[in-house]
């Protein structure tokens, strides 16, 4: 394999410098013809060295300008994890513009908001599918001069003078350079690191996204300051898989990335990514909790079809895993029996459960956006990964406080990073300052002003700092909840505790002002799915299955267990079965999968209202499913309140 | 638009086939011209699938003549006929269930082999560079139709609209002039179905292949389909395009009758 990014500069020089700057310098040193870039591309890795890099970027840059990109102008990138993303967001900032992600699952509507409300002059659509829905709203688009798309599949039958093609612009830009040489150097000159270079839209579970604005400092200073606490090395891979437009790929797929001269990884398809990152093994990989979930589901799920020996032999690797892993989590030495079980577990179990899940080379593996479930945690820390939790925002540029190795508790979301102050206000919010913190959310003074009040970043969500100084995240501080009698409990936790369970895919919990605590929970599908077939419980569509008596009694017992280990008073008492999942489509989740409390308080306040009521009972529900195609259909079933022994 | 040259490309002239007394297709003819997508519809037992047999040599008809290219091939093997550009797939799926999407379409790719067995056994010079050329042209047919997830897949593990789909590419990756569908939409869920439209008409416009087309379901034949052929027990009752189809009386009657129109 090519080693890269040996021979990286003294990295703090780069505060002085852009993202853009960065690659032409990382370019031209000796690491240039290095592995920048590798793709996986019928079926075979291609790779991309640093001048690779540059050269695109440098073409797509200069296409833009040729077209007309004036500086400051904002390009929005609707693209999923390839190379173009890079070279199209290193190329517009190198032109002196601002890129602008949208995600690319959001339908027609809400990309035609995020594209509007940023005022982007050109918008560049990885296929025909995101072509598609930017047509479909291009009416409400007048500030859009031109589409670029990436993959030239399908779109043979796309005759239209405002659709280029990604290479037409490259063609372009090479015209320039080859009439100009200097001019992408000048272009380079002009970027200056107090520059916007990223306007993020934050998903918001409440109200219209908002876009915060990052400057090329705000982002190099993010992964120089995250570097202190776990450096890079030369050798780490970084693999790109989750959503361009979240910053904790823009803080590692570019920031990083040029900072450090390290390889960035992308997966052929989204459906290949598990398979394309076992080939790869990265060293560093974060993963949103619903990651962690189904992997810890996953491995769940194989160890019911495996035989009976080797579940006998994971069982018991298993109970040496806990015990270290538990001991490391209450920071007690292990024993030298307990280091011998541990490695002894690792070369009967761990090491293989690790290999399948691509996870083996991992140095550090990260988790964050929203808590994990203790019970996740300690599970994957039991197989050895070093999984750590992180906290930050959008408006920090990617994380503000990490776990350091060897002080990692599931309770807290570690120390902060270096650079980084952070402060409770008398109400219990999180408070932080650092040279990462944003310039403000894009043409929205009022919010920038209640983020930015007093010269601290308000988070808005409600923590603790334990003596030592880690911080714990309650929750958000709008969502903390007080039950009737003023208990306070935080729905997310107990939220976690549910999601444990893997028949369990997403838990929505109520009690606001009530007598107790009720839950609404979406079955998983495929792992219910399974449970009910070995049961021969015959079953058709999602709400046939989430109906049934035996999937009830089931999910009954799971949410028992999780009661056991919650406080008395924040015990679930009660629970309904979705008949349908929450879907972003309609509204109930954020495109990063955060539950919208409000939509689904609104939209099923009568199965709410049931779980309070005298008695337990069915209630007839009819209701309107939008698929992603817009198409609709009608569900009329009849949803059950259970009871929960003991709640 | 494709332009549509006036030649047709097949050819089916007064073709009547019959097993024992069973008259099967009586006095059939249809002409598909070079870019054209053509539908034959037809109730169940009406003889569309015995039509396609007879093009691509499985069946030979008693009486009538089958031109492609304006040459003879009544009674052609179907090997013979798959050298000429002709490719199908089957209404019941005809995979090597054992092997993986991948070797199912290289094995597609055999009427395209020019090396003899010595280099292949050597596996240099020519041959290697010929199988690098197939693997390329079979990647293309994989990201044509999304198959990349299940590239390494044995087919026996799929579910059913996924191999259709191979199939598919099967057929798509002997590089077809003339394309042959059974009932490509059969059975299959909406999105499938939504995605197989897409698939075989971006096939006939972006790649280029004609298409004869059998599908039950009407509402993918009156998108897909320039003209359409209305078989009715072994006999044609009605051609033209979709719009004429529709208000055919004669098909209405024999055929749309029993169903309502989408």
């Amino acid at each position: 394999m090519i080693r890269s990014g040996a021979a990286a500069p003294a990295p703090r020089a780069a505060l002085g410098s852009t993202l853009p700057r960065l690659l032409s310098a990382r370019a031209a040193d000796a690491s240039g013809r290095r592995v920048a870039l590798r793709y996986k591309d019928r079926g075979i890795w291609q790779e991309f060295t640093w001048q690779d890099y540059l050269a695109h970027a440098r073409a797509f840059g200069l296409g833009l300008a040729a077209l007309g990109l004036a500086p400051g102008e904002k390009v929005a990138i609707l693209c999923g994890n390839r190379p173009e993303w890079l070279y199209a967001e290193v190329g517009t900032l190198a032109a002196g513009g601002i890129a602008v992600g949208v995600y690319q699952d959001a339908i027609a509507r809400e990309i035609g908001y995020v594209i509007d409300h940023a005022d982007a002059a050109y918008v560049v659509a990885e296929d025909q599918e995101q072509l598609d829905k930017v047509l479909e709203v291009r009416e409400d688009l007048p500030k859009v001069r031109r589409i670029i798309t990436v993959d030239p599949k399908g779109m043979h039958r796309v005759d239209d003078p405002q659709v280029t093609r990604f290479p037409e612009v490259e063609a372009l830009g090479r015209e320039l350079d080859a009439a100009h040489p200097g001019r992408f150097d000048d272009l380079l000159l002009n970027t200056a690191p107090e520059d916007i270079a990223n306007i993020v839209y934050t998903s918001g579970t409440t109200g219209s996204p908002k876009g915060a604005m990052l400057t090329h400092r705000n982002l190099i200073n993010m992964a120089l300051t995250f570097a202190e606490v776990d450096p890079v090395r030369p050798d780490d891979q970084l693999f790109s898989y989750l959503p361009p437009p979240w910053i904790g790929e823009i803080a590692m797929s570019i920031a990083t990335a040029l900072v450090f001269g390290i390889p960035v990884n992308f997966p052929e398809e989204a459906e290949t990514a598990r398979d394309d990152g076992r080939e790869i093994g990265p060293t560093v990989l974060f993963g949103p909790p619903r990651l962690w979930e189904a992997l810890t589901s996953q491995v769940q799920v194989k160890l019911m079809d495996t035989t009976p020996f080797k579940r006998a032999v994971y069982r018991l690797a298993m109970r040496w895993g806990y015990r270290a892993a538990d001991k490391r989590l209450r920071r007690q030495p292990l024993g030298p029996a307990d280091r011998v079980l541990s490695r002894l577990g690792y070369l009967l179990a761990f090491r293989a459960v690790l290999d399948d899940l691509g996870m083996l080379r991992i140095r550090h593996a990260y988790t964050g956006g929203a808590a994990l479930g203790p019970d996740t945690f300690r599970f994957l820390r039991a197989l050895g990964l070093n999984l750590k939790q992180l906290y930050g925002q959008t408006e920090i540029a990617g994380f503000s406080c990490v776990h350091r190795d060897g002080d990692v508790r599931f309770e807290t979301v570690g120390r902060p990073i270096p650079g980084v102050d952070l402060t409770l206000s008398p109400e219990g919010e999180i408070l932080e300052r650092s040279d990462s913190v944003f310039l403000g959310y894009y043409k929205d003074p009022q919010a920038t002003r209640a983020a930015l009040q007093g010269g601290w970043l308000h988070t808005g969500d409600a923590g603790q700092l334990t003596d030592d100084g880690h911080l714990v995240v309650i929750d958000r501080l709008s969502d903390v909840m007080r039950l009737a009698d003023g208990t306070l409990f935080s729905p997310q936790f107990i939220e976690n505790k549910l999601k444990f369970s893997p028949f369990v895919r997403e838990a929505v919990v109520v009690g606001h002002g009530r007598p107790y605590v009720a839950a609404i929970l979406n079955i998983d599908m495929p792992v219910v799915g399974k449970w009910a077939e070995d049961r021969q419980i015959a079953h058709t569509t999602y709400t046939d299955l989430s109906q049934k008596a035996g999937v009830y009694d089931l999910i009954a017992a799971e949410v028992r267990g999780a009661n056991e280990s919650l406080p008395r008073s924040a015990r679930v008492r009660r629970f309904v079965l979705l008949y349908k999942e929450l879907d972003a489509d309609d509204g109930e989740l954020t495109r990063t999968r955060k539950v919208r409390r409000r939509v689904i308080a609104e939209r099923y306040a009568h199965l709410i209202e049931a779980m309070y009521g005298a008695s337990a009972d069915r209630i007839p529900v009819r209701a309107t499913i939008t698929y992603r195609d817009g198409t609709t259909a009608v569900v009329e079933t009849a949803v059950r309140v259970a009871e929960v022994a003991g709640g | 638009m494709v332009i549509l040259a006036d030649d047709p490309l097949l050819e089916v002239g007064d073709v009547s086939l019959s097993f024992g007394g069973l008259a099967v297709l009586r006095d059939v003819s249809l002409a598909v011209r070079p870019g054209e997508r053509v539908a034959v519809i037809g109730p169940n037992g009406a003889g569309k699938t015995s039509l396609l047999n007879c093009v691509n040599g499985f069946y030979h008809p008693q009486a009538g003549r089958i031109r492609y290219r304006g040459r003879e091939i009544t009674r052609a093997a179907p090997n013979e006929v798959a050298r000429l550009g002709v490719a199908r797939t089957f209404q019941n799926i005809e995979l090597f269930t054992g092997a993986t999407v991948l070797q199912n379409l290289l094995l597609a790719r055999h009427r395209h082999i020019r090396y003899g067995l010595l280099a292949a056994a050597v596996y240099y010079g020519r041959a290697q560079a010929e199988e690098t050329a197939h693997r390329a042209r079979v990647e293309e047919v994989i990201d044509f139709l999304e198959l990349e997830p299940i590239r390494h897949a044995p087919v026996a593990g799929l579910p059913y609209g996924l191999r259709k789909r191979v199939e598919l590419g099967r057929a798509l990756a002997t590089d077809p002039d003339l394309l042959l569908l059974d009932e490509p939409m059969a059975g299959m869920t909406v999105e499938e179905k939504r995605d197989m439209v897409r698939f075989v008409v971006d096939a006939n416009e972006a790649l280029g292949a004609t298409v004869l087309l059998i599908e039950h379901d009407m509402g993918v034949v009156m998108d897909v389909a320039h003209q359409i052929f209305v078989l009715d027990f072994g006999v044609l009752i009605g051609h033209g395009p979709p719009a004429a189809i529709r208000a055919d009386p004669r098909v209405l009657r024999a055929y749309l009758g029993q169903e309502a129109m989408p």
